[in-house]
Parts: C-alpha cells; structure tokens; sequence
C-alpha cells in the first residue's frame, strides 16, 4: 500500500513517555486555532496527539492523514500553555513531522511547494551570502520610502502585492542603515552586562532596524553588546518542518560562534529564534561533542524583553504620547512562557497608553511558512486577529517577531489601515531618542 | 455502512460535512472517558433542519446515532458504540441573542460553556454552571448531563439555569421544552430531557438563564494537615449556617498532580486543602469570609490563605479547574468516579476510597465538591496494561457501592453513560429503572437515538466492561423497534 509505513524509525521519534501525559480531557481544544476554526477533531491537539500515539503504539501506520493533520497544525503551542499536565506538544509535532519527512513518498504539501521548500530549507538558508542575495529586492523596496507604496495599485489578492505588504516599514527618526553591524557596541555609562546578539536571517536581512534599536536599548542599559561572526540562521524553521539534520548543523555553528565568546546572555529579539535556541539542548542531546555545549548554550539564551524587565530600565525616557497594543508572539508566550515582561516594558515609558488586545496570545496565522503553505487558514485566522487589533484604536501594534510583523503588517494593509507595526524594543529606542532629540 | 444512508447524510448537510473515511473515524472514537468506539460516519449539521434531516435519514435506515460536542465528557456519552452516525454540533457554535433586560440568552449547541459568559461579561451578566472543563464543554453537552461544577453549592446545576431548549426528537420533529420564560404551563418535559444523556432526543437551540456578576467574591485557600480535619470543617461551615459559592476540597496526591505543571501555588506537603468563593455585597463578603477561616483554624487548619488579587484567585481556580487533565503526571489514564454522599459522611467514604486503593494496588487522587458531597476520586491506571484496567473498574465500582451504602448516589454531573450504568442496579430497583425504560420508549421508540446508554446491560457493577471497540447492536433495538435497555 503506497503511502504507508508500519511506525516510527530510529530515537527521533514523538516519545511515548510524552504522549502518555495526555488524558484526552480536552481542555487543549478551544486553545487551538484549527479547531476553533475548523471545529474538526484531527485538527485539535489532542486529536494530533491522539495519531502520533496510535502509532506509538502500533495501532496505525505513517500515513498521509498523519502528515496532513501534522502539518496543519501551525506550531503556535498554545495548547502548552492550558495543558494540566505539560504535554510538550511542540516537541512531539517536531519529532512527528521529523517522521513524515522520513517518508518521501508522503507529501505534507503541493509538489511545487516541496521543491521550493527544499531548495530555500537546504540549499539557501545554510548559506548567508546566498539568503541575503536572495532578499535584496525585498530589502531594496523595503528601504527607499514610498516604494512599497507603489504596489498599492495592484488589486488586493495579488500576490505580489501581500508579499510587498508584509515588508516592514521603518519610522521616519530611525537612521538608514549601516552596511554592517558593529562586532561591539560600548555600554553607555556603568557597564552592567556583556551580551552577544543573534543576527538571525530574516531578521539580519529585513529588520536591520530592529537589531540596530536592540542595540542602542542594550548599550543603554549598560551592555557591551557583542555581534560575534560566524553565526547564522538559528534553525527553527528547519526543526518545525521536521528538517533536522540542516537544524543540527545550523545550531552547532551558533554554539561555535557564541561559545568562544564570554557572555552574560545571548540576546534574540525574534520569539520564533528564541524558542529554538533554549531548545538547542533536546536538538542536540544525541550529539556527544554538543550535547553539553548545546545546554549551556541555551541556558544563556534570553529574549530582549526577558532580559530588559530582569535588569531594571535605565530612566532617560521622554514622553511618548502614543496608544500602543500588544500582540503576544506565539514562540513568545506559550514557547518561553514570557507574557508580562513586554507589557510591563510598554507601560514603563511615560505617556505612552497601553491598550490590552482581545486575545492577544491568540496566533495571528504567520507560524513560521505557514501563510504560505496553508494560504486560507492562515487568511481566516489573521482576519479575526486584525479585527480584534483595529477594535483598540492603537496607533501601534507592538509585537516580538519577524514572522508576526509581517502577517499583522500584510493584514493590516489590506485594511487600508494606517497602524503601525513594532518591534516592542523599537518603541523603547523611539522613547529613548526623543529624549535625546 | 450502507451507502444509502451517507447519500442521505450528504444530501442533508452538504457533500463537505460528512465524513467516512476510517482515518477521520479514528479521532471520533473517543472523548474525555476511557471507554472508546469509532462511528461510521461523522456529520456536522448547521441548524436545527440539519439534525432533524439526519436523524429522520437515521431513523429511516435503521441505523444508530449520536450526540457530541466538544468530547470532554466523563462516562462515555458520545462513544458511538455501536458505529453508525455520530452528530457533531461543532459548526452549530453561535449565540443567537442576548436578552440583557430579562437575563437570558439563546444559543446553539457547540458554544462553548465559558463563551457565554465571556459574551456577557460586559453587561455585567455571566452563565453560573462551570464545570472544570467549561473552556472546553459545550453547552449542549452540559444539557445532556445535567453538568454542574464548582459554583453549584450556591448556584444549582445546568437544569437550574436553562429555560428551555429546541429539540429535534427520534421522530425527527423540531420542538420546544420550556420556553424563554421562567415558568411554563404542563408537564415538565423540560426538567425530563435536561439530564437524560442523549437518548431522548437532540437539543438544537438552548435558552440560557443569565445571572448578574457579584458585586465582589473573595477566594480563601485553607491548608490542612488531614483529610479528616479538612472534611470536618467543611460540614462545620454548612452546620454555621454559611453557603459560600463553592466550597472545594483536594487531597495531597491531587495538588501534587498539579503543582506539577501548573504551578498554583498549593501546597504540596499538606493533607488536604479547601478553597472556598464567598460572593455578594461588598460588606459582608469580607465578614462571611472571615468566619470561614475562623472555622477552618478553629478545625485544624495550619493557614488560611485570603487570595489578594483577581490574579491570584484565577491561578487558584485554574489549578483547580486542571486537577483531572493533571493525573496526566502520575499515569496515561485516570478513571473519575463521581459519587455523592451526605456531607457527614466524608472522612469514612475517604478512609475507605483509600482502603480501595490498597486493595487494587492503585493510586487514587481526590478531588470533589466537598460542599455538596459530590466526590471525585481519580483511578490512575494504565491503558496499556489490561490488568490495570480491570483493576480500576473494580476499584471504581467499589467506591460507589460504597456511596450508596452511605445514603448517597452513583453519579452527580458527569451522568451515566457506559461507564457507569452497571451500576444502575445498585442504586434502583427493577421497577423504578423500567419505568425510566417506559419514557425513553415515549420519546425514542426505536431506540436508535444514543442506543443502551445509562441503562444496565447484563453485566454486574465492577465487572471489566470497558468498551474498545465498536459492539454489535443489541437485539430489541435493531432493525424491530421497541423498548430496550
């Protein structure tokens, strides 16, 4: 029978001992965005998770509806967060789909998008110069002002036009970029931490303006701030598409990277990043030269808005009289469990009125590929969260990942509307520039 | 299946709506129980003319159907156990209007028991019943079991605060039980159907009570070294005269449990601990509060913990709320029994539940509605390992021959189902459980409509009767009609 596989191969598997903390009470359901959307139970996490132990057990095969329902799932781990007994559901979707992809004659997806995810996942990805190059017309037009606005005469379900919208949108006081981030940055008065930056790929290639916001918010905040070399891409997209291998050397050239260097933390400004990286240990725990690199590696990983609400804020804020709102990262709030820190660094910064979003740690439908892997959903989830983000009237959406900025930025244009969409630390730098204006 | 019937399925509800594919099945063979049947078709209908198409296509054909909402329940309610057509209410999930001057609302099966209040919160309204699983539990669930929860010590159950509901019976005829209104005239057909598990029919429209928030509610954690102590108090607090809005017992393995992930704040060294709500006006939740820790040191109590903001009482009740799903850290299955006893009789059901325990080598959590009496004791058991599962059935049927022997009942809120009804014996006598049979022949002739449920096969109470697979349907339902249990 063609498409179907007796069970799980080799240690990379869901673990049953994980599996069997679930009791199918169901309180997962209403947590997830499928089955909110869908009301379908192989498409809730205790339906998915119900699969991957049937074939635990040896009650059902590796097959095609095991790797729809796995892939359907856009990894956001809200279900972690309501689960009474701490099922890791994000570990056991990376090692489930780990399995599908050990069976090529299983396709997740559309042929066409195999092939491109292929080439960008091991050809292009592993390789910055290539990546980059890649992004520099996404780049270009994100950077000459009124470019993107160009492509707001094309027809509103253009392609073309939503990737155009996704690009991020700089605020006018922020300085053109630099060609190069600074290897170190000197804290500003009493140093009180060294820390190195991840640069990431999406986020070095579109959000140079956040790294370089991260920056001045650290330095400030009495931070050496190291941008060692030799780092890359973190991975995470390869471990959530069951890519693991390319996921192992991706983490292992990072731990080379930071390791040499002595840091108090390792910053990441992207949730998604983060996430990955404080699991860079369960990545690599087979690896005998890494495995225990790859832990104290993670110990240290910190977000920015972790690690700004741990260290007191510096004082120097001017008044920033704008409303604000909040979007909770997914990889933020229910992957690192971080959810007041970013919203305790908004409210610090006087003037600024801070208006709570209806379910904001609902996910906004980016989930890494998944807008464009699962276009309808994806579609259908960011509406309701773009209608709950226009209910507040903010003038900015604040939020903590590339992967969010661009789907509520795409949702936000095809609005018409006018709200803007920050990184959380570049309203803090907008603050801390007025200041000094 | 008969290909005739998916036709007619498809024709009710749409091409897209019906499902038969096995890999589907499989995910619709379960819910929040232990029991386990796959159906042969899974439909999702949008109205009230949907069902009554699907049921009548059901009737017709001579084929079993089912009920589900969101699978949380607890005896088994939803397992097409003998295949056929389950009927999922999951795309029946809006409210259809909100009443704020006369506090009711009217909603559709698939809300979700948590949505309603959250849609009337800021009328200053909310729906009372709130079983733990109310972020999940559908609303047309909560009818079909007569659900209570953690506030029905002061509040009653879902039959308390349900007005009426829009049915679509075995016949296939849409009707209404009840009204909008508080009182309606005759028979209380109402009060029959809230509670009767699925057999006499599907509810398709239900209209809610609403009742006004408290002014204010403080939520009081009291810390025990005993089980005995705990249990004292809390008769100690009803005989005082005092009705806080819940009072909620755990014991250590079941704050153990919890702690474990989701992190509550409990204590993890004490016997046991209550948590009691009191709500009301301003000025004397303070003072019932007050009394409540006076009793509960005067009982033994080493602390007594007022929860000092919203989110502290929220983390409280979450933990709470979590104490099933969290059995999750000590084995793969729990068994919940559900038993009711008189109030004065809980340190000696207690002691014995733990006797039961020993015996059959098992460990068993408690958790329960000290309050009303309504205990909740969680078989940990292994799945996997058939001897446990014999083990835990026999385990659970002790403990609510127990209860019985006590005065008390086998089922509070999770209702009967396959799990229990075995032990229906126990608790009626032959003539009061025919009578029972001669209404359900009223409304469901045939008995097609969630077949054999609730009532005893010919099983004894505790025999091993799990169910984990589909079953053949038993002679009198099928294909000749008439009463059957």
């Amino acid at each position: 029978m063609p498409g179907v596989s007796p069970g799980y191969s080799g240690p990379e598997r869901p673990a049953l001992a994980d599996l069997d903390l679930c009791t199918r009470c169901g309180l997962c359901e209403q947590a997830c965005p499928t089955y909110r959307l869908l009301g379908f139970e192989p498409d809730s996490p205790r339906g998915r998770i119900f699969l991957m132990k049937q074939v635990a057990l040896g009650e059902a095969e590796i097959n095609q509806h095991l790797a729809d329902h796995l892939y359907r799932c856009l990894g956001c781990r809200a279900c972690e967060t309501v689960c009474p007994a701490g099922v890791p559901f994000g570990r056991l979707l990376e090692y489930g789909r780990f399995q599908v992809e050990q069976h090529r004659d299983l396709a997740p997806h559309s042929k066409g998008w195999m092939i491109f995810r292929q080439l960008a996942f091991r050809l292009v990805l592993p390789r910055r110069w290539l990546f980059r190059a890649l992004m520099w017309p996404s780049r270009a037009i994100a950077s000459v002002p009124g470019f993107a606005a160009a492509f707001d005469t094309l027809p509103r379900g253009n392609r073309l036009r939503r990737l155009v919208d996704m690009l991020p949108r700089r605020d006018k006081h922020v300085e053109p970029s630099a060609s190069a981030m600074p290897p170190v940055t000197p804290a500003i008065g009493r140093r009180r931490a060294v820390v190195g930056l991840l640069l990431g790929c999406v986020m070095d290639s579109l959000f140079r303006h956040t790294h370089e916001a991260t920056v001045r918010v650290l330095a400030r905040n009495g931070c050496d701030v190291r941008v060692p070399t030799g780092q890359w891409c973190c991975g995470a997209l390869n471990v959530h598409a069951g890519e693991r291998a390319i996921a192992k050397d991706l983490a292992r050239a990072n731990i080379d990277a930071f390791g040499r260097a002595p840091l108090d933390a390792i910053i990441v400004n992207s949730a998604g990043c983060g996430a990955v990286m404080k699991e860079y240990g369960e990545l690599l725990k087979d690896d005998s030269e890494y495995a225990q690199p790859a832990l104290a590696f993670a110990a240290r990983v910190k977000d920015v808005t972790e690690f700004l609400a741990e260290t007191s804020l510096v004082s120097g804020f001017a008044k920033l009289p704008i409303a604000v709102t909040y979007q909770d990262a997914c990889h933020l709030v229910h992957g690192q469990g971080i959810s007041h820190q970013p919203r305790a660094l908004l409210q610090a910064i006087p003037g600024l009125r801070y208006i709570e979003l209806r379910n904001a740690s609902q996910c906004c439908g980016a989930a890494g590929v998944y807008s464009l892997t699962h276009p309808h959903l994806a579609q259908a989830i960011l509406d309701e969260k773009i209608e709950a983000v226009l209910e507040t009237s903010a003038d900015v959406v604040a939020t903590a990942n590339p992967g969010c900025s661009m789907q509520l930025q795409a949702g936000l244009a095809q609005r018409g509307s006018r709200m803007r969409v920050r990184h959380v630390v570049e309203i803090l730098d907008e603050a801390y520039a007025a200041r000094s204006r | 299946m008969q290909e005739a019937l998916i036709q007619r399925l498809r024709s009710a509800v749409g091409h897209e709506h019906v499902t038969a594919r096995p890999d589907d099945l499989r995910n619709y063979a379960y819910d929040g129980s232990i029991d386990r049947a796959a159906p042969e078709a899974v439909v999702f209908p949008a109205d009230a003319a949907q069902v009554a198409a699907v049921v009548r296509a059901c009737e017709e054909l001579r084929c079993p159907y089912v009920a589900r909402g969101a699978g949380t329940g607890l005896s088994g309610g939803a397992i097409a156990e003998f295949g056929g057509v389950l009927i999922s209410t999951a795309r029946m999930r809006r409210i259809l209007d909100i009443d704020a001057a006369n506090r009711t609302a009217l909603v559709e099966p698939g809300v979700v028991n948590a949505h309603i209040s959250a849609a009337v919160a800021t009328l200053g309204l909310r729906f009372v019943p709130d079983p733990s699983s109310q972020s999940a539990c559908t609303i047309g669930g909560n009818v079909a079991e007569n659900a209570g929860g953690l506030h029905c010590l002061a509040y009653g159950v879902t039959s308390n605060h349900v007005l009426g509901c829009e049915i679509v019976t075995p016949q296939g005829e849409i009707v209404w039980l009840g009204g909008r209104e508080n009182e309606t005239a005759g028979y209380d057909l109402l009060g029959v159907f809230i509670g009767s598990e699925g057999t006499l029919g599907i509810a398709t429209k239900i209209a809610v009570k609403l009742t006004p928030q408290p002014e204010t509610t403080r939520t009081l954690l009291a810390v025990f070294d005993s089980v005995d102590d705990a249990s004292k108090a809390v008769s100690d607090i009803i005989a005082a005269g005092i009705i806080p809005a819940a009072l909620e017992m755990m014991d250590r393995l079941s704050t153990q449990a919890i702690e474990a992930y989701v992190h509550a704040g409990f204590p993890t060294d004490a016997g046991a601990i209550l948590i009691a709500d009191v709500d009301g006006l301003q000025e004397s939740v303070g003072e019932t509060a007050a009394a409540i820790g006076d009793v509960c040191r005067r009982d033994g109590a080493r602390e007594v913990r007022l929860a000092k903001d919203e989110a502290e009482r929220e983390r409280i009740w979450r933990g709470r709320k979590s104490a099933f799903g969290a059995m999750g850290r000590f084995s793969p299955s729990y068994y919940v029994q559900d038993g009711v006893i008189p109030r004065t009789k809980l340190p000696e059901v207690l002691a014995e539940v733990e006797a039961i325990g020993r015996r059959y080598g098992l460990l068993i959590a408690n958790v329960f509605h000290a309050g009303d009496g309504n205990i909740h004791p969680l078989i940990a058991f292994d799945e996997k390992v058939p001897a446990q599962v014999d083990a835990a059935i026999a385990a659970g049927a002790d403990i609510l021959r127990a209860c019985v022997a006590r005065g008390g009942s086998i089922s509070g809120e999770h209702g009967i189902g396959i799990e229990k009804r075995d032990c229906m014996n126990v608790q009626y006598a032959p003539s009061d459980l025919a009578l029972m049979a001669k209404l359900k022949a009223v409304f469901n002739p045939g008995g097609l409509c969630n077949p054999a449920k609730m009532f005893p096969t010919s099983r004894r109470c505790g025999e091993s009767a799990r169910t984990l697979q589909r079953a053949d349907l038993p002679e009198g339902i099928a294909p000749a009609a008439g009463p059957a249990f």
